[in-house]
This record gives structure tokens, sequence and C-alpha cells, in this order.
């Protein structure tokens, strides 16, 4: 409400003298929860920084291409006479190679960047499957109660007691890797942390009185499901997607390294970091360093941003990193 | 109580049953008809070999049958053979077990003790610097992928410090019977490995729940009775915002125990996450079952130790 309308209903005197703010200039402007969480984590330093890392990791995996233009090193390229040593073995960081290269004598800068398009791709597909999933489940669950709600909690209690790496690997092993693979087992495997923290929420928000609100004007269940609660939930999905990308990302590294990832030659972190344990000892350090740094910066930011979001969507909240 | 009981135990079984449904499809059916048996036999299997294998595994039988075969042989502890060695799957999960136990409960030791810790010194001092720096390396090390701190660690003790320290072995293990001291050594590097990454739960966890207690009533009572901060904190309300992380540790603990994969790897331990690995490097379905169906009961039964020490420990939770 504006304040002329305030005036006109006769009571804007009485609730400014009682306030003792609010001078008679200042527009009182309707701000949307979205709106305050956005402004709350526009003056967060540490989501600005960590998103601006964020950006220039993106932008560095597009540009990779340009680079290897640039410095006209393929990504697959090996380079048997400049990039290996006399003993076969990589070569330092130079003017020609920036970041040194690995055992094969390939560019490790511009295996990096185009290891960095694997880690976003798998970290935002399998993200986007494992919440479209759990809010699926989640939603269906909650809402839905009784029969239904006990079969899809007993499948969640089966999910989370395989262990997600012993059945990743076996899966990944037996139906030959790929990158198509691992989204997809990263993705269905993590659906559950999404799928309860979605059941908890809907199972809290179906007894208000707006849900029921909208049940006496006539709305059916799709309608109550989809429109009503959804959005009220979305800001915890928000939340839990920026934390899983990195525990998606995590998770791909670790298949690479174990040998089920990505298959090679395709430039990988995890299958990098896995070649490089071998060489890092006598004096290789570089090749070791650099996808490593990569990887931890890459699920740092993405960590330090999600807290941010957290924060920033649920003010009451833990805050733990202010 | 007794219901409690019955019922959680029940859903327990019920769960793993599904859990072995889950497994038996994945690894019998989903790999296609006949491919199971060849499996079994190995890369040089015989026909007269892969036939045998069905008969055994009654492979020719419709899927109900197979399935209730194999859940039979399970629940009398009879895992199967591995086909390299023809020794049952058993003796190869008994003699594996020691190094994972070893790595996890020396490493929950330190996990706890040190996320318990950093958690209550960040809450008592709250926004301190003390508080941001530990909640800063909890971030840190929650991040870190599990195979980067732990060359990281390999690289900075064992190699960069190596003149300094020699007493850092970093491939292999010694069991506690053989030398304990060497079983020390070879253990101190994986212990630091999965303690590091694990414990940062364990800080904000305990962080947040000893905030949220401090703020309760029952505490400003003890301190206006005149108690000493050291008691009010360690008496009243450490005990009270640990039981969330005693549910958490238990399932972490249920889950560890099940293999540690990639620490495992890693250090050369050859507990049950680098036997299963080896196994499916090698095709060994039966360790490969035996060790998931194993691993998902730790799960299970974590969960429900953990339930029943819910209900035991705190009142409030409804028995049903």
């Amino acid at each position: 409400m504006s304040m002329p309308e305030l005036e006109s209903a006769g009571i804007s005197e009485t609730l400014i003298e009682e306030s003792g703010e609010a001078p008679a200039s200042t527009k009182i402007e309707g701000r949307s929860p979205w709106r305050l969480a956005y402004e709350r984590l526009r003056r967060d330093r540490a989501a600005k920084i960590s998103f601006g890392v964020i950006i220039l990791i993106v932008v560095l995996a597009i540009a990779a291409p340009l680079f290897a233009h640039i410095t006209g090193h393929g990504p697959n390229q090996q380079f048997i006479n400049i990039g290996e040593n006399a003993n076969g073995g990589p070569v330092a960081p130079s003017g020609i190679f920036w970041l040194g290269t690995d055992n094969n004598g390939r560019d490790l800068f511009i295996r990096i960047l185009y290891g960095a398009r694997i880690s976003l791709v798998v970290g935002v597909l399998a993200t986007s499957i494992s919440v479209g999933l759990g809010v699926l489940f989640g939603l269906t669950a909650g809402f839905i109660g009784g029969f239904v709600d006990t079969v899809i909690a007993r499948l969640i209690d089966v999910m989370l007691s395989i262990p997600f790496l012993i059945l990743a690997v076996s899966i990944a092993y037996i139906s030959g890797p790929s990158l198509w693979l691992v989204i997809a087992i990263i993705g269905v495997l993590s659906f559950t942390y999404p799928a309860r923290i979605v059941r908890g929420q809907v199972i809290s928000i179906k007894g208000r009185e707006f849900v029921e609100a909208a049940r006496a004007l006539g709305a059916g269940p799709w309608r109550i499901m989809f429109v009503d609660i959804l959005p009220n939930v979305m800001a915890q999905v928000i939340v839990y997607a920026t934390l899983l990308i990195p525990l998606a990302i995590v998770a791909e590294a670790s298949l690479a390294y174990l040998g089920v990832g990505v298959p090679p030659p395709t430039a990988d972190w995890g299958s990098m970091i896995s070649d490089a344990s071998g060489y890092y000892q006598y004096g290789y350090w570089w090749f070791l360093l650099f996808p490593c740094m990569a990887l931890l910066i890459t699920t740092l930011s993405f960590n330090i941003f999600g807290d941010s979001v957290r924060d920033a969507l649920d003010p009451r909240g833990a805050g733990i990193y202010v | 109580m007794t219901w409690f009981l019955v019922r959680r135990i029940g859903q327990s079984i019920l769960v793993l049953l599904i859990t072995s449904i889950v497994v038996f499809l994945l690894f019998f059916v989903g790999p296609g008809p006949g491919q199971v048996a060849r499996t079994f036999a190995g890369r040089l299997g015989t026909a007269a070999r892969i036939a045998q294998i069905k008969r055994e595994l009654h492979l020719d039988q419709p899927l109900y049958l197979q399935y209730s075969h194999w859940v039979w042989n399970l629940m009398q502890g009879n895992f199967g053979y591995d086909f390299y060695k023809g020794e049952p799957v058993s003796t190869a999960i008994a003699s594996a077990a020691p190094a994972t136990i070893s790595l996890v409960i020396g490493a929950a030791i330190i996990w706890i003790s040190y996320g318990v810790f950093t958690g209550v010194i960040s809450a008592v001092r709250s926004r301190s610097l003390m508080d941001r720096s530990f909640t800063a390396s909890a971030l840190f090390f929650y991040s870190m992928p599990t195979f980067v701190l732990g060359l990281s660690l390999i690289w900075i003790f064992a190699y960069k410090l190596s003149p300094v320290t020699t007493f850092f072995p970093f491939h292999g293990y010694v069991s506690f019977t053989t030398n304990p001291g060497q079983w020390f050594e070879y253990l101190i590097l994986p212990w630091l490995t999965l303690a590091l990454v694990t414990a940062a739960t364990y800080t904000r966890l305990t962080r947040t729940s000893m905030l949220e207690v401090l703020g309760e009533d029952y505490i400003r009572t003890a301190r206006s009775k005149g108690m000493k901060e050291n008691r009010v904190i360690t008496r009243h309300a450490l005990r009270a915002a640990l039981t969330p992380v005693v549910t958490l540790a238990g399932l972490d603990i249920g889950t560890a125990l099940g293999g540690v994969i990639i620490v495992e790897t890693l250090f050369g331990i050859p507990g049950l996450g680098w036997t299963v690995i080896q196994a499916i490097d090698t095709q060994d379905l039966p360790i490969i079952l035996g060790i998931t169906i194993l691993a998902a009961t730790f799960v299970v039964v974590a969960n429900l130790i953990v339930d029943i020490l819910y209900a035991v420990l705190d009142p409030r939770v409804r028995l049903y």
C-alpha cells in the first residue's frame, strides 16, 4: 500500500507517529521473497567472489577451443619431441606449454580446460536428473501419503543402503563406461537426497491454510501439487541443487580416478589425477598439482556459493559461514 | 518398546530383502540371458563348464526360483566361490574385513573427536576468529575429493618431508596381530585422509546443534544458578547437542564399514573396498555380490542401531 492510500484510509498519521520511522516521502515497495533473497545474495562478499570464479570456469571451459587455437595444441595432440623429456616423462611449465605436459606429451593446460567441460556438464546434468527425480518422488510421496509414501520411502531406504561407489563402478564396468552413462548413474543414484527434503517439506506444507483454501475453491490434486505446493518447496530445491553440483563433480572425478569414468583419451580431471599419481613422486609436480587445483577450486566455489544461496533464501537458518 | 523393536527390525529385513532383489536383478538379469554363466565360467570357460554352472546356479529355472536359491544360500552364509582361486567368498571377506575395520574405527575416533571439539569451540566462541577459521577449514576439506587429499598427504608426508620424517609408510597394511607398531604407522595417513574429509560435516553439525541448545531456557537456568560456564557447556549443552552427531556417526561408520573404496585403493590397504575394486576389474561376480550385500547389511543395521539408541537416549522420541 502506498502512502496516499494509507492517508485516505485515515490511519497514516498514527502509524507513522507510532513507528517513529519511514518519513512521508519514502515509498513502501513490495518486494517478493525472491527479490529479498537476491538482494541478500548481492551483499554477500563470499557469494560474489565464488560466483565470479564459477563464471570464470564456465567461460574458460567454453573458450577451450580458442586457447587450443592460440597455443596451437589440441587436447589429445601428443608432442613426442617437445612435450616429453629425454626419459619420455612430462616437461615442466614453460612458454610453450603453460602448465607443462602430461605423461603422453600432451598440453596440460589445454587438457585442464577441456576437462572443465566434462566436470561442468556432468555436474549440471546429473544434478538436473537427481533434482527432477527427487522433486517427482518427494512431491508424490509427501502429497499422496499412505501406501505410495511407504513404497517410495522404502525405495529410498534401499537406494541409500547400497554403497554408491560399488554400485556405480560395477554398473559402469559391466555396461562399458561412457559420458552419458556416468551422468545417468550419478543422477539416478543421488535422487534420494532431494527426494527426502522435498517429501518432508511437502508434508509440512500440505496441511497449511492456503492449500485448504485451494481445495475449497475446487482445485484438483495436480493443480494443488504443482501450482500451490511446488513453488513453496522451490527455495529448498534450489539450495540442494547448488550443493549437489559439487558432489556430482566429485563423484564423476572419483569414477574417472577409479578408471570407469569417461573413457580416454577424453580429457578429464579425475583420470588426469589418476595418471599423475604414478609420476608426481619423480619431480613432475605440475602434472598432479594443476588438475587437483582445478578440481578443488571448482568444488570449493560451488560449495561456497551454495552456502551463500542457502543463507540468502533462509535467513533464519543455520547461516554458518557469516 | 517391544512393538517398536519388532516393527523396526521387520522394516530393516524388508529393506534388505528389496535390496537383495535389486542387486539380483542388476547383476543376474541385467547382463542378459546366458551372460551370467559365461561370466561365472571365466574367460576360458568351456561349453560344458558353462552348462554345469547354469545347473549349479539354477539359471535354467524361472527367475523367482533362481532368486530364492541365491537368497537361501546367502542366508546360510554361503556367498558362493570366487572363480579365480575357487575359495569361498566368505573367506575373502573375512580376510579383508580386519583392515577395513581398523581403518574405519581409527578414522572415526579422529573425525568424531576433532569434529565435536571444533564444533563446540565454534559455537561457544561464535563469530570469533577461531570459529571462522574452523568453519572455513571445514568447508575446504568438505570440498576436497578424497583422492586429492590423500595424494596431497602422501606427497607432503611421504616425499617432501621424507628427510625429516622417515616414519610414514604410505602403501600397504600390516595387521595388528603381526606388529602393532607397524599397523599404526601404516594407518596414520589413511586415518588422517578419511577423518579430515569426514570431520567437516561433524564440525558444522555440532556447531549448529550447540548454538541451538545454548539458546534453550534450561541453559539460562543453569547459568543463573551460578554454575561455571565450562560445566554448563560440557554437562548440559553438549549432552543434548550430541544426539544428531551420534546419529550421523552411526550411519557414517555403517556406510564406511562396507568398504572405503578410494582410501583403500589409494593406500593399498587390502580391505573390503580394495577387494571389491579388484573383483570388478577381474569380473569376479560372486565377490562383488557378496561385498555389496554385506555393505548394504552394515548400512541397514547401523540405521537400526541408531534408531533404537535414539529412542533409548531421547525420551521425547515417540515409539511407534
